[in-house]
């Protein structure tokens, strides 16, 4: 490897940090006006026109708002642990494609490798709540360490069964053999286990305990301020991006499905726009979920990932690996996967009906008070 | 240039090494044993042999050291003084010269052959895991599932309780 070389691939590097930072700055402002729509707000619109310019308010807040180090913090590890979060999600990037030929290396063992570097960042999570002598912020990462690692299981095995299907671990393999059906169709309850337990293990609403503001303040996040705090505001959305261009790129076909006709640069930037609609579809599907969910107690995130998800990744593995092995049709898998999905949705329901006879709330509906007023009756 | 990224991972190795016995803080001692892990991985990686670099960093970075921090954290961390205090240091230096004259034996024994530079194949891997290991492996996976029953028989008390 000569110098030269190596200079390219610090380029290259930096311009892969710019293109996340960008995208950052982008999804921050987005989440605020998907959520504010849902809420029926208008959502930042001061800064700029229509809040355009509200990201860059806010990073510039951030860098210079005053970094406070708590007096009997750790100091060595309270200021590693924001790198040990950005890292790892970072490094994921030197694999992922955006387009045919727009990847920093091209892994043969992509996918593992992905898996292998983001667990790594659980670590981080660990040291920002050991590292701040706080209790709320201890509690916060042992909630995330535990989450964390549960969902990993059903994370890794969605994985695992897209790497059985494509017989690939080469993530440019997978997109090319989603040529004519994206994943997706073939395995919609890995689908589901891999979006589940990808926003679990972001720690994004519904299951955000470990940050959880009416029960742990911050969590791990409670005594950081300034540059550092917007280091793990950093991880946070580009693990967000992440979890949404994985999700795109194993099961919705990347730049392909349908392959599209042209060729040379014009097939480079229509692919590259056709991927990245495709994982705005899905980043707002995250911002809908969590405009709409309520948080999960702990009890119930713990007894969902172990009781639910882990049997659900088994039986899909397992599933995915005989139809291969007895060389069944594919439609096979689409049509049991849809059966386990039902399956799920029917204990979820079943299991939430149980908790809560629902005897305790009144509702009372305001037609029926309508109709009680046109009757002549007193409310 | 593989010297220069040999030195960082043996650097990495050493020195995480070093701070997993000679830390006073068991915290730190247990951060160093990640930071020798991820040295370890990096020689693997020098080596040629990604897979295990990465099951390296999966198992050990993820999972193993993770699970220790846990556990610290979740125990009285005064109960634990007595680990820094490093008493058992002959048994540990006996057992520790044991294992490097080991080491020395069988790279003297052993000839160097240098092997070949080809990329893991990952299906080859997959299939001699499960055609000509498969035995050793469901045993491995039997090991594992006797240390969890036993983690659950433990920490379960009959007491009703502490339920």
């Amino acid at each position: 490897m000569s110098l030269a070389e190596i200079i390219g691939l610090f380029l290259k590097a930096s311009l892969l940090l710019a293109f996340i930072f960008i995208v950052v700055l982008i999804l921050t402002l987005a989440e605020r006006k998907a959520l504010a729509r849902i809420q029926q707000r208008k959502g930042p619109n001061r800064v700029g026109f229509k809040g355009i310019l509200q990201p860059f308010a806010d990073a510039l807040k951030l860098l210079t708002k005053e970094d406070i180090l708590p007096a009997s913090a750790n100091k060595r590890i309270f200021w590693v642990a924001p790198l040990a979060v950005f890292l790892p999600g970072f490094l994921i990037w030197v694999t992922i494609p955006l387009a045919k030929d727009v990847v920093l290396a091209n892994l043969d063992m992509g996918l593992f490798y992905i898996t292998a570097i983001s667990v790594l960042s659980v670590m981080g999570l660990l040291m920002a709540g050991w590292g701040s002598a706080n209790k709320w912020a201890m509690i916060g990462g042992l909630r995330a360490a535990g989450q964390l690692i549960s969902y990993e299981i059903p994370f890794i095995m969605a994985i695992l069964s897209i790497g059985i299907l494509a017989q690939s671990f080469n993530l440019k393999e997978i997109v090319d053999d989603q040529a004519r059906w994206p994943f997706a169709i073939k395995q919609p309850l890995g689908l589901f286990i891999f979006l589940t337990a990808g926003l679990a293990e972001l720690g994004r609403t519904p299951f955000d305990i470990h940050h959880a503001e009416s029960e742990v303040v911050g969590g791990p996040f409670v005594e950081y301020s300034g540059a550092h705090w917007s280091v793990f505001y950093l991880a946070e959305y580009m693990n967000t991006f992440t979890i949404a261009v994985l999700t795109v790129l194993l099961f919705l076909g990347g730049w392909q499905s349908p392959t599209l006709p042209f060729s040379g640069t014009v097939h480079t930037v229509a692919s590259l726009s056709w991927f990245l609609i495709k994982t705005a579809l899905v980043i707002w599907v995250i911002f809908w979920i969590r405009g709409t969910y309520p948080r999960l107690r702990i009890d119930q995130l713990m007894s969902f990932g172990w009781k639910i998800l882990v049997p659900a990744s088994f039986i899909n593995i397992f599933l995915t690996a005989s139809v291969l092995y007895y060389a069944l049709p594919d439609w096979v898998i689409t049509v049991v996967s849809f059966g386990f999905i039902g399956a799920i949705f029917y204990f979820i329901r079943r299991g939430s009906l149980a908790g809560n006879k629902q005897d305790t709330v009144k509702i009372i509906k305001t037609s029926d008070i309508r109709a009680q007023l046109s009757n002549g009756a007193e409310v | 240039m593989s010297v220069v990224f040999f030195a960082i991972a043996a650097i990495l190795v050493i020195s995480g090494g070093v701070g997993v016995v000679a830390a006073r803080n068991i915290v730190y001692a247990a951060l160093s044993l990640l930071i020798a892990m991820v040295g370890t991985a990096g020689i693997f990686l020098i080596g040629l042999a990604e897979f295990l670099a990465l099951v390296q960093l999966l198992i050990y970075g993820g999972a193993v050291v993770i699970v220790i921090l846990f556990s610290l954290m979740l125990t009285r961390i005064q109960e634990f003084e007595f680990l820094t205090a490093n008493k058992h240091w002959p048994i540990a230096l006996i057992v520790a010269m044991c294992l490097l004259g080991l080491l020395i034996i069988s790279i003297l024994i052993e000839d160097s052959t240098t092997t070949t530079m080809g990329s893991t194949n990952i299906t080859e891997l997959g299939l001699s895991l499960f055609k000509d290991w498969a035995i050793p492996f469901e045993l491995a996976s039997l090991v594992l599932l006797i240390a969890l029953i036993g983690a659950v028989v433990v920490v379960r008390t009959d007491n009703e309780e502490d339920r």
